[in-house]
């Protein structure tokens, strides 16, 4: 179940649309937020509140890649390997990830400290190759610049 | 030129009100307030202003078509789901000039007779979400925003609406569609949004940068703003430059600029003195040029004249130590992996122009896969609901047009000749 304060932001979200369907998106979003991932009950509860069945709120969510249907790490890299950041060297920091943390796209470290998911371009074209930890972008990235920015993660 | 779009983001308060309004903003509104609705369209009509999302559409006629139709409400809806690969010229005016956009949407709204406005922003811009809703909640507390903007009984709201991380939304009726809460698919046209759009009503969408640039027009006057650019398609216009470049960035310029004038001139030239070996000009899904190729204009009239298209105004520059066969399959990667799977050309048509190209670049490629690559894409070429088929079949197209012998390379000798 959904707590009374994210209760109350959806019913807020709702009120911008003149259907609660339109409200689907953003309704998935704070389930994701407070689940930490999609998972049967985090529909159930989006299903609840906007009056829109379930089933449908799955095969919504299910199109878009920025909902994760699986447990996540405590972090999630988002490395963009879109041809502007490939051309840069994205691939070679994505080799790092997988030799010093053990990532692979899509994976989750053993400790769940973080998760990487590969990206198609994140508009930081002029800064590649460029990522986001979280809600954060970091450009104009390098394997030390890399290893520096995540000692900050835990 | 003086800087519209990119006015004054070197401020490091610019996306604050008080800041905007030091510098002019938000005048145009009561400017615009005074004038009838159409004529605010005939201005628009008059300053020749073309959709900057890709297509190049003039303003002026898609707002006549929503604003005679007959059924109310209207919606606005502004296109922030810039997700073409290779552009970021949305950005800055989303995290730094966020008024600006919300200037020219009340000025939108009230030429169109709409009360209600989306913008659709993609999800990978966490920080814009932020910004843009802090400016819009800073709009209502200074009435530019609301029930009675400037004392004058205008209605408009405005909110933003995140995506979810897929590039097909940024056409437009697939926009639509996740605006309504479905998949982000697209719908067979006619009926065109103008008529028949979100929740079955009138409905504009425009890109930032389009809507961006009517504070301006209204401010000079159309008539002036014409006198910008291009003469078939004026006004200023961002280029967002990557890749192997000195200086990459977005620069504001005034329309058809020259694709070698801003790479040589405004970027300082190729990164490292390095020879120039291909230029994607309007982002991934338009046609890739080789170096003596670039002596285009950077319009929506004349770019096709010269092989290629505006498009998003996405330069993206490629030096000597690029292999070009890496290039195209990763370009189809991401078609592979963005189309909706709504029509067959396009979703089995993708997933085969990228495996062949992933056998090839891996050094497995066959006598005949460049001619298989050219009649899988033909299959593609306009037999599709929406232009990312059409996208995804032009990039192979054009990368074997002007670069076969590097494919050709790859297959006989089985292996990059460019990388080893």
């Amino acid at each position: 179940m959904l707590n009374e304060t994210a209760i109350k932001e959806l019913q807020e979200i709702r009120s911008k649309y003149p259907s609660a369907r339109s409200a689907l998106l953003p309704a998935i979003y704070v389930a994701q937020r407070e689940f930490g991932w999609l998972s049967e009950e985090a529909y159930e509860a989006v299903s609840e509140v906007l009056g829109v069945p379930k089933a449908i709120a799955r095969g919504v969510g299910a199109f878009y890649a920025m909902y994760k249907h699986r447990p996540m790490g405590r972090n999630i890299i988002q490395l963009c390997t879109n041809v502007s950041c490939m051309i840069l060297g994205a691939e070679r920091l994505a080799d790092y990830l997988k030799s010093h943390y053990g990532l692979v796209p899509g994976g989750t470290t053993e400790d769940g400290r973080f998760s990487l998911v590969i990206m198609e371009c994140i508009g930081a074209c002029g800064t590649a190759p460029a990522m986001l930890v979280n809600d954060e972008f970091y450009e104009n990235l390098s394997e030390q610049y890399i290893e520096e920015i995540l000692a900050k993660f835990t | 030129m003086e800087k519209v779009l990119l006015k004054n983001i070197e401020n490091t308060n610019s996306a604050d009100i008080t800041e905007y309004q030091k510098i002019g903003g938000y005048a145009s509104i009561a400017k615009a307030l005074e004038k009838e609705r159409k004529d605010i369209i005939e201005e628009v009509k008059k300053a020749g202003l073309r959709g900057r999302g890709g297509a190049g559409f003039p303003a002026a006629m898609k707002w006549t078509f929503a604003s005679g139709d007959p059924k109310f409400p209207k919606y606005l809806v502004c296109n922030a789901d810039e997700g073409e690969p290779g552009t970021f010229k949305d950005r800055p005016i989303l995290e730094k000039n966020p008024h600006l956009l919300i200037e020219g949407m009340v000025i939108s709204g009230y030429a169109l007779n709409a009360e209600y406005g989306f913008i659709y922003l993609r999800g990978e811009y966490p920080d814009a979400k932020h910004i843009l809703e802090r400016a819009i909640a800073q709009a209502y507390d200074r009435n530019f925003l609301g029930d009675d903007i400037a004392g004058k009984g205008i209605v408009f709201h405005l909110s933003v609406h995140q995506g979810a991380g897929a590039y097909i939304c940024g056409e437009e009726t697939a926009l639509i569609e996740s605006l309504e809460g479905d998949r982000g698919q697209p719908r067979i046209k006619p009926p065109f949004p103008v008529n028949v759009g979100v929740w079955s009503k009138p409905t504009i969408v425009n890109n930032v940068e389009t809507l961006s640039n009517l504070p301006y027009i209204i401010e000079i006057g159309g008539e002036a703003y014409s006198k910008i650019g291009s003469p078939e398609c004026p006004g200023p216009k961002l280029y967002c430059v990557s890749g192997h470049i000195e200086k990459p960035g977005v620069y504001e310029l005034p329309m058809g600029t020259s694709l070698r004038e801003i790479i040589y001139t405004h970027c300082g030239g190729i990164k490292g003195g390095k020879q120039l070996k291909a230029v994607i000009p309007g982002g991934i899904s338009t046609p890739v040029l080789p170096p003596d190729k670039i002596d285009c204009p950077m319009d929506f009239v004349n770019m096709p004249k010269h092989g290629s298209m505006l498009g998003s105004g996405a330069v993206i520059v490629m030096d000597e130590t690029v292999c070009l066969v890496k290039v195209c399959y990763r370009a189809l990667k991401f078609f592979e992996h963005e189309s909706c799977g709504k029509c067959t050309p396009c979703r089995e048509g993708t997933g085969w122009l990228r495996s062949i190209l992933e056998r090839i670049e891996h050094g497995e490629g066959q006598e005949g896969d460049i001619d298989l690559l050219l009649s899988v894409s033909s299959n593609i070429l306009g037999k599709t609901f929406c232009p990312l088929g059409d996208g995804a079949a032009s990039v192979v197209q054009n990368f074997i047009k002007h670069f076969r012998p590097e494919f050709e390379g790859h297959i006989t000798a089985k292996t990059c000749a460019v990388e080893g």
